[in-house]
């Protein structure tokens, strides 16, 4: 990324390249650098246990809650056991197992969201990717529980909505979250994958933009050069805003708090209820 | 030779669309008014044809019991978006004018079998059915009616996904849906979802699978990603059943293939149970 200069504006394209750049803080770094103490639970008690979407016990800031997020590899290896953060649908029912189990034990939920998208598998399709990601958008809607959301890289989709309904999203600076690939989105709509940075623009899929278009609710700074140069810095960052959110949504009645959620969806991203 | 093999071979050069319709699966030519009366189903292959909005609420609702709901609600450009075609807001604009449709989905009030319901039919034609923020708002509104009336809400769908020219807009209308009839879950209000085809993308992973019944039609396409997406990425050739609605009740997602002539009365005998 060093051709990138900061002093000019960036392009939707070059945030692109920065979410995806390799060396960025993954879900292994923001357990290690903001938890003191994180116990993995695994499984969706049906198939399998998927290591594209993690999540457990932790803590953070002396606060206790359920953390899930997509896990993507530090190297070739890594990413293949990890299948590059594109979950399959046991990843996406493992997590809804843990929101409940977060709901029981009057956990709030923090989901840090990083993947390209979900699994486009036969087997995925098989076992009901579309199901398993449907329902969970029905159970964090309803949750009775604090969902505070951090989109940390790429928010792929239908992938990343699966684990990202909640009360509060955050998202950092260099991230994006989008329908669609810019890829894909030009291979369909300009007919041509290279026009993927003209897609990119269209979409109006980094942080500046989904801010206006009141689908997150704070930017994250990243430290000088993006959250690569200094991922010790980020990790603080997300720690510190996530910490102040659980705790404001904390102060809230388990009613104020569904009520204020279902009105949040309603009101975003609607045609005419704005 | 059966009655039906005559049909394949059409009569005479006069053969005109007003006359004839083709079967788009086995290519038989049928009567127009014989296919017609049998809501599109081609009786040599029984291939269930696509139908618009106003024939499927003609279909299973009681004669003029259906009363639009929000048909005020229209699309919106939220990204004033612009691809190598051209606006969005045209292609909607000239979308409106050519079917009559505000949005990809019809919702409204409406009786079956004497049952009142609240119904939210989508039409294909309507920019591939896709899932913008007015056919959220529709889709929502719906359900929120359906919780005021204590009514059954069923909805019928049919789309490609998501709206890329809406854009994030686009893909936050599966989380405003299903947080919609996941209240009707909570108050115990029965959601039927029957999945036409073609139900894909961000319809299926939302509101049209979590339905009490998912319900289907034969051979319907059903699934999440697209055919294409999943050979490229795995490399290899998929069954040819693969993502039919067969394939998906086999799969352990869908509760019923429902022939199109026994739709309504499968609705509504469900609907009985429903509301014990």
């Amino acid at each position: 990324m060093s051709d990138i200069d900061f002093n000019q504006p960036l392009s939707p394209w070059q945030i692109v390249q920065l979410a995806r750049t390799s060396g960025r803080p993954l879900i292994g770094d923001y357990i290690q650098g903001m938890c003191s103490d994180f116990v993995e639970l695994h499984g969706d008690r049906a198939f399998g246990d998927d290591r594209g979407l993690i999540g457990g016990f932790a803590t953070i800031g002396g606060e206790r809650v359920m953390l899930i997020g997509h896990q993507k590899g530090k190297n070739v290896e890594d990413n293949i056991k990890a299948n590059f953060g594109m979950a399959n649908p046991e990843g996406y029912r493992k997590a809804m197992r843990l929101m409940k189990l977060a709901e029981k034990y009057h956990l709030p939920v923090v989901a840090l969201v990083d993947t390209p998208g979900a699994y486009p598998g036969l087997e995925a399709e098989a076992r009901g990717q579309a199901e398993a990601i449907a329902k969970n958008l029905t159970v964090m809607a309803t949750l009775r529980t604090p969902y505070v959301i951090v989109v940390t890289g790429e928010g792929g989709s239908g992938g990343a909505l699966g684990i990202a309904v909640g009360d509060v999203v955050l998202m950092l600076q260099y991230a994006v979250y989008s329908v669609i690939s810019p890829e894909g989105c030009a291979s369909i709509l300009w007919r041509d994958g290279k026009k993927a940075p003209e897609a990119a623009a269209a979409m109006k899929i980094t942080a500046d933009s989904l801010l206006q278009l009141g689908i997150i609710d704070e930017i994250l700074a990243e430290p000088p050069g993006a959250a690569h140069c200094d991922p010790h810095t980020m990790v603080q960052t997300v720690k510190d805003a996530v910490l102040k959110h659980v705790q404001a949504l904390k102060s809230l009645t388990l009613d104020d708090l569904t009520a204020k959620r279902y009105a949040k969806l309603r009101r975003m991203g609607s045609a005419t209820l704005a | 030779m059966a009655w039906f093999e005559k049909l394949v071979t059409p009569p005479a050069r006069i053969a005109t669309e007003a006359v004839w319709a083709v079967c788009p699966a086995c290519k038989a030519y049928v009567p127009r008014e014989e296919w017609n009366s049998a809501w599109r189903v081609c009786p040599r292959c029984n291939f269930h044809d696509r139908l618009t909005c106003r024939e499927r609420i003609e279909l299973v609702t009681d004669a003029g019991s259906f009363q639009e709901l929000n048909a005020h609600v229209s699309f919106a450009d939220p990204l004033k978006f612009e691809d190598v075609s051209g606006p969005y807001a045209a292609k909607a604009k000239a979308t409106v004018s050519k079917t009559g449709l505000g949005e990809a989905v019809v919702t409204g009030g409406a009786k079956v079998d004497g049952i009142p319901v609240v119904l939210g039919v989508m039409d294909f034609r309507f920019l591939g059915g896709s899932l913008g923020s007015g056919t959220g708002d529709r889709i929502l509104l719906a359900a929120e009616e359906a919780l005021r009336l204590r009514q059954p809400y069923i909805i019928f769908s049919a789309s490609g996904g998501a709206r890329m020219h809406e854009g994030i807009i686009s893909l936050m209308q599966m989380a405003r849906t299903c947080a919609a009839i996941a209240r009707l879950q909570e108050a115990g209000i029965p959601y039927l979802s029957v999945l036409t085809d073609p139900t894909t993308g961000g319809v299926s992973a939302s509101y049209a699978m979590v339905g009490d019944l998912n319900l289907s039609e034969p051979k319907a396409l059903i699934g999440f990603a697209g055919r294409r997406v999943i050979e490229q990425t795995i490399k290899q050739k998929l069954p040819a059943d693969f993502q039919t609605a067969e394939y998906v009740l086999e799969h352990g997602f869908i509760d019923h293939i429902v022939e199109r002539k026994a739709m309504k009365r499968f609705l509504a005998s469900a609907l009985r149970y429903a509301g014990q």
